[in-house]
C-alpha cells in the first residue's frame, strides 16, 4: 500500500501498452468495425437494387428470347407448274388430294435435284413435315383455274414440330420419334433448309390472325383478341374518364365536410386495394347472373375494368385538380364567374394534361388485367374471328389479349407457350406505348406553378 | 338493338330541346342577349337536361326492375312438380330463359313464325327438335311447364320492352315541354343547370359506394345460398378440399383450411423475398444514392410494378418453375416433383412486390424529419447507424403498414398462383410441393362447367367473401397505421 507498488504501473502505461491512441489519424478497432459495418450496410443496399434490376433483366431476356419465335414461321416453299392435263387427271382419281400430293412430292424432288441434293423420302415424311399439302393445292387451283400451266410458288406452313426444330425448341436430343415427327425426318429438313426450300419468314398471321383450335398452334394469332381488348378499352375510356372526372371534381371542389363525403373517400381508398378477382366476382354476379348481359363480351369486361380503374383515375385526377393554384379560381370568381364556371372553364382545362396522364396509366393497368376476365368467361371462348361490326364488337363474345395469353398458357401443347410469350410481347408493346404517351403528355403539357 | 335506338331517340329529343329552348329564350328577350338572366346556352341546356336525365333514370330503373318482376311472375307459373329431384327453381328458370332466347332467335332467323312461337301448344318434342334444328342451344328436352313459362316469359319481356320505350319517350317529351314552359327571360337557367350538374357530380362520386354495395351484396347473397346447401362449420374448419363436380356436389368436401394455408404459405415466401430486398433498396435510394442514381434506379425498379400479372404468371410457369425443378428436382436435390410449387409462385410474387415495398417505404423514410438525421450525425453516428437506430425505428409503424399492404396484395394475387402454384389443395410444410390458394380456387370453381346453383360453384363466392374480408381488414389496419404515422410528423 505504498507509492512504490503503484508507481511502476503508472510509469509503464504510457510507454508499455500502446493502448488507445487519441489521434484522429490512427483508426482504432471500434472505428474500423463501424466503418466496416457502414460499408456492409451500403453494399446490402446496392445488392438489393442489383437483385431487383437483375430480376428485371431476366424477365426481359426470357420474354424476348422465348417470344420472338412466335413472330416467325417456317414455310416450305416449292415452285411448281400444274398443267391442265395433270389437273384433269387428278380430279378424275378417287383420292383426289392424294393425287395432288404425288404431284407436289414430284415437284419437290425435282427442285431438290436441281439444287444438287438428293435425299430419299416418301410421302409419309412429307406429311409429317408439311401436313397434307394436297388439299391446299387443290383448293388453290380450283379457285384460280387461270393459274393452271403457269409456275406458281407455294409457301406451305411447316408443322409445329418442324417449326420448333427450326427455332431451337425441338432438338434431336430432346425429341422422341412419334407419328408427328421422326428423328430421321430431320435429315430431310436439314437438306431442305440448305437448299432454301424450307425457310423462316415473318409470321403476319400471328399479329393479324385469330385463335386457332387446340390442335393447330401454328395458325394461332392474337389479332382478334387485340380487337377485343380495344373494344374493352373503349368502354373503359368512355365510362371511367367522365365518371372519374365528375367524381373528382365533386370531391375536390364541392364536397362539404360531412358523413357522405367521408364514406365516399373511404370507399374509394378501399376499392383501390380490393383484389382484382373480387371485381370479377362482382361482374359475374351483377352483370351476367343478374342483368343477363352476354358472357365473354367486351362490354361486360369493359364494365368490370371500369369499376376497377375508377379509383386510380379518381386519385390521379384529384391530385391534378389540387395542383391548380387557388389564385386561378379566385381570379375567375373575382370577374363574376359562378363556381361551376370557374371550375369547368378554368380549373379543368388547366388540370387536363394531368388527368389524361392518369387516365392513360389507368387504362394501361386495365389492359393488362387478367383475373376478372377469367370469371366473366373470356377463357373458355376461342376467338376464331373478328367481330362483324361495331355493335357486335361490344356484345359478341370475344377474347382479350391477357385472356388469350392465359388460354394459350393453359393448353397442353408446348407450341402454344411460344405463342403465349409472343402475345406478351404484343401486350407489353401496347403498354409501353401507352406509358410513353403518358410521359410525353406530362413532359409537354404539365405546368409547374 | 331497340335499347340502342331508344337511347338515340332520347338524345335526339334532348338536342332538339336544346335548340328550341335556346331560340325561345332569345325570342322572349326580343333577340337582345343582355336582357336574359343567363347566357342563352344555359336555357338550351336546361331543356336538354330536363329531357334526358329523368328519361335515362326511368330507363335504368326499369331495366333493373323488369327482370325481377318477370322472374317472379314466371316462376310462380312453374308447378312444384316441374322442379325435379336434385334440381332447383333457379335451374328451371335458367332453362326457361334459354328456351325463350331459343324461340327469339328462331323467330329472328325466320325458322318459326312469331305466331307459332307464341301460341304453340302442340307437340313439345317437336319444338325441342325444331329449336335444335334452328341451331339453338336447348338443353335435353323442353317439358310442357317450361315451354309454357318460356312462352309467357317471351311475351312479358316483349310487352315490357314496348311499354318501357313508350314510357321513356313520353318522359323525355314531358321533361322537354316542362323545360320549355319555364324558359323566359327572367328564368334563372344557369342556377338550375348548375344545380343539375352538381347532382350529376354527386351521382358520379356515389358510384364508388354503389360498387362496394354491389360487391358486398353479390358476395353475401351467394354465400348465404352456399351455406344453405353446405354447412358453414364444415367450410371454415374442414381440412379437406375435394370438390366433386358430378352429382351436384353431393359428395364434395369443401374445407377452406388447406386453401388458406396455401395462400398464407405463398404470401410468406413472397414477403420473405420482397421485404428485405425492397427495404434495403428503399434505404439505399433515400439515404445513400446520388440524385442521378436515384433518377435511374427508381423508375427501373418501378417497371416491375407495372408489368401485368399474367406476365409474371407465365414467367413462373415457364421460366422459374423449370429452373427450380432443375436444381431441386430429381436431377438435383430430389425434393421437388413439378415446376409448379409454393416456392415458384412465392418467388415470382416476391419479385412483383419488391417495387411495392420499396416505393412505399421510400415515401415513409423520406417523411422522417431531416432534423432527426442531423441530430444523429451531430452525435457522431455513421449513416448506417443513423438508419438503423434513428430512421428505421421512427419509420417502423409506416413500414409495418407498407408490409401489411404488400401482404394484402400477395393474398389477393391471382394469375401468378393460378399458373405457378399448382392445383392440388394440401396441408404440407414442404415449400417445393404444389399447393393452391383461395384465389386460384375461385377461378377454377367458376370457370368450370358446374352449374351456378350447385355448391361446387357457389363455394367460390364464400371463398371470395373470405378473401374480401381478409384483404379489407389488412388494408384498413395498414392505412390506419400509415395515416397515424404521417400525422405524427406533420
Amino acid at each position: 500500500m505504498t507509492d512504490t507498488t503503484l508507481s511502476p504501473i503508472t510509469s509503464e502505461t504510457p510507454s508499455g501498452a500502446p493502448a488507445k491512441s487519441k489521434s484522429l489519424y490512427a483508426i482504432d478497432d471500434l472505428t474500423r468495425k463501424r466503418n466496416a459495418a457502414e460499408k456492409r450496410f451500403k453494399a446490402y443496399g446496392i445488392g438489393a437494387i442489383a437483385i431487383g434490376l437483375f430480376f428485371l433483366v431476366v424477365l426481359a431476356v426470357s420474354i424476348i428470347s422465348e417470344g420472338i419465335p412466335a413472330f416467325t414461321k417456317t414455310v416450305v416453299s416449292v415452285d411448281f407448274t400444274l398443267t391442265q392435263e395433270q389437273f384433269d387427271e387428278a380430279e378424275g382419281t378417287l383420292f383426289k388430294t392424294k393425287a395432288y400430293e404425288g404431284i407436289f412430292v414430284n415437284a419437290l424432288q425435282g427442285q431438290l435435284e436441281a439444287s444438287g441434293v438428293s435425299v430419299p423420302f416418301d410421302n409419309a415424311t412429307i406429311e409429317r413435315i408439311v401436313g397434307k399439302p394436297g388439299g391446299t393445292i387443290r383448293e388453290f387451283f380450283q379457285a384460280n383455274p387461270d393459274k393452271l400451266g403457269e409456275p406458281v410458288q407455294f409457301e406451305l406452313a411447316a408443322s409445329s414440330r418442324v417449326d420448333g426444330y427450326m427455332n431451337g425448341r425441338v432438338t434431336r436430343e430432346n425429341m422422341t420419334d412419334s407419328r408427328f415427327l421422326m428423328k430421321a425426318d430431320l435429315d430431310l429438313v436439314d437438306k431442305l433448309t440448305e437448299s432454301g426450300i424450307i425457310k423462316t419468314v415473318f409470321n403476319w398471321n400471328f399479329i393479324t390472325g385469330a385463335d386457332s383450335g387446340v390442335d393447330n398452334p401454328g395458325g394461332a394469332g392474337i389479332g382478334a383478341s387485340v380487337v377485343g381488348s380495344f373494344f374493352m378499352m373503349l368502354v373503359v375510356l368512355f365510362l371511367a374518364l367522365p365518371i372519374g372526372v365528375a367524381a373528382s371534381i365533386y370531391l375536390e371542389e364541392f364536397a362539404p365536410q360531412n358523413k357522405l363525403t367521408d364514406l365516399i373517400e373511404v370507399n374509394i381508398s378501399n376499392l383501390a386495394a380490393v383484389p382484382s378477382i373480387v371485381f370479377g366476382i362482382l361482374g359475374l354476379a351483377v352483370f351476367i347472373q343478374f342483368m343477363h348481359l352476354p358472357q365473354s363480351a367486351p362490354l361486360v369486361g369493359g364494365l368490370v375494368l371500369t369499376l376497377m380503374t375508377l379509383p386510380t383515375i379518381i386519385i390521379s385526377t384529384r391530385a391534378s385538380l389540387k395542383a391548380v393554384p387557388p389564385s386561378i379560381r379566385d381570379a375567375a370568381l373575382g370577374v363574376g364567374a359562378s363556381k361551376m364556371q370557374a371550375i369547368f372553364h378554368h380549373v379543368l382545362p388547366l388540370a387536363m394534361p394531368g388527368i389524361l396522364t392518369g387516365t392513360i396509366i389507368g387504362l394501361a393497368q386495365a389492359l393488362g388485367e387478367t383475373a376478372p376476365l377469367l370469371l366473366i368467361g373470356m377463357v373458355g371462348f376461342v376467338a376464331r374471328g373478328y367481330p362483324d361490326g361495331v355493335v357486335s364488337g361490344f356484345v359478341d363474345p370475344n377474347s382479350a389479349m391477357p385472356a388469350q395469353i392465359y388460354t394459350w398458357a393453359a393448353r397442353a401443347d408446348y407450341a402454344f407457350y411460344e405463342k403465349a410469350w409472343g402475345g406478351i410481347i404484343v401486350l407489353l408493346v401496347f403498354l409501353l406505348t401507352m406509358n410513353i404517351l403518358a410521359v410525353i403528355l406530362r413532359r409537354r403539357f404539365e405546368r409547374r406553378w | 338493338m331497340s335499347l340502342f335506338w331508344l337511347i338515340v331517340i332520347v338524345l335526339a329529343i334532348a338536342v332538339a330541346g336544346y335548340v328550341v329552348g335556346r331560340a325561345r329564350a332569345l325570342a322572349s328577350a326580343g333577340g337582345d342577349m343582355r336582357i336574359l338572366h343567363s347566357l342563352p346556352s344555359y336555357y338550351g341546356s336546361n331543356v336538354a337536361m330536363k329531357t334526358a336525365v329523368p328519361a335515362f333514370l326511368i330507363l335504368v330503373v326499369w331495366l333493373l326492375a323488369q327482370p325481377f318482376y318477370i322472374n317472379g311472375t314466371v316462376s310462380q307459373m312453374i308447378p312444384e312438380s316441374a322442379v325435379g329431384e336434385g334440381s332447383s327453381l333457379g335451374l328451371v328458370m335458367a332453362e326457361v330463359r334459354r328456351a325463350a332466347t331459343g324461340l327469339d332467335n328462331a323467330v329472328a332467323s325466320g325458322q318459326m313464325t312469331d305466331d307459332f312461337a307464341r301460341n304453340a301448344r302442340a307437340d313439345f318434342n317437336d319444338i325441342t327438335a325444331r329449336l335444335k334444328d334452328a341451331g339453338q342451344i336447348v338443353t335435353s328436352q323442353i317439358t310442357q311447364p317450361v315451354m309454357r313459362a318460356a312462352q309467357s316469359y317471351r311475351i312479358m319481356v316483349s310487352t315490357g320492352n314496348l311499354i318501357m320505350s313508350i314510357v321513356v319517350i313520353l318522359a323525355a317529351i314531358a321533361g322537354g315541354l316542362w323545360g320549355l314552359r319555364e324558359t323566359n327571360k327572367d328564368f334563372r337557367a344557369r342556377n338550375t343547370v348548375e344545380k343539375g350538374v352538381r347532382f350529376i357530380l354527386i351521382a358520379a362520386a356515389s358510384i364508388a359506394i354503389l360498387t362496394t354495395i354491389g360487391i358486398v351484396l353479390s358476395l353475401v347473397f351467394n354465400t348465404v345460398e352456399f351455406f344453405r346447401l353446405y354447412p358453414a362449420t364444415d367450410f371454415f374448419f374442414g381440412t379437406t378440399w375435394s370438390p366433386s363436380f358430378s352429382g351436384r356436389g353431393g359428395s364434395s368436401e369443401l374445407g377452406i383450411i388447406p386453401l388458406l394455408w396455401g395462400t398464407f404459405y405463398i404470401s410468406i415466401v413472397a414477403l420473405i423475398v420482397a421485404v428485405p430486398i425492397g427495404l434495403f433498396a428503399a434505404v439505399y435510394l433515400s439515404e445513400y444514392a446520388s440524385p442521378k442514381v436515384r433518377a435511374v434506379a427508381k423508375p427501373l425498379l418501378e417497371i416491375l410494378a407495372g408489368i401485368p400479372t399474367i406476365v409474371y404468371g407465365l414467367f413462373a410457369l415457364l421460366t422459374v418453375g423449370p429452373l427450380l425443378l432443375s436444381v431441386f428436382g430429381d436431377g438435383g436435390l430430389g425434393i421437388m416433383k413439378a415446376g409448379t410449387a409454393v416456392m415458384t409462385a412465392g418467388l415470382v410474387m416476391g419479385i412483383m412486390l419488391i417495387p411495392f415495398v420499396s416505393s412505399l417505404s421510400d415515401d415513409i423514410i423520406n417523411a422522417v424529419p431531416q432534423a432527426m438525421r442531423d441530430g444523429s450525425y451531430g452525435l457522431g453516428a455513421t449513416k448506417s447507424e443513423t438508419v438503423k437506430q434513428v430512421i428505421l425505428p421512427a419509420a417502423l409503424p409506416g413500414i409495418v403498414g407498407a408490409i401489411l399492404l404488400a401482404a394484402s396484395r400477395a393474398i389477393g394475387e391471382t394469375m401468378i398462383v393460378v399458373l405457378g402454384a399448382g392445383a392440388a389443395a394440401r396441408l404440407s410444410l414442404n415449400p417445393f410441393e404444389a399447393m393452391t390458394t383461395v384465389t386460384a380456387k375461385i377461378v377454377s370453381q367458376l370457370t368450370g362447367d358446374a352449374d351456378f346453383a350447385s355448391p361446387v360453384a357457389l363455394v367460390a363466392f364464400a371463398l371470395g367473401m373470405t378473401l374480401f374480408v381478409v384483404t379489407l381488414g389488412l388494408n384498413i389496419v395498414a392505412l390506419y397505421i400509415v395515416r397515424r404515422y404521417r400525422e405524427q410528423y406533420d
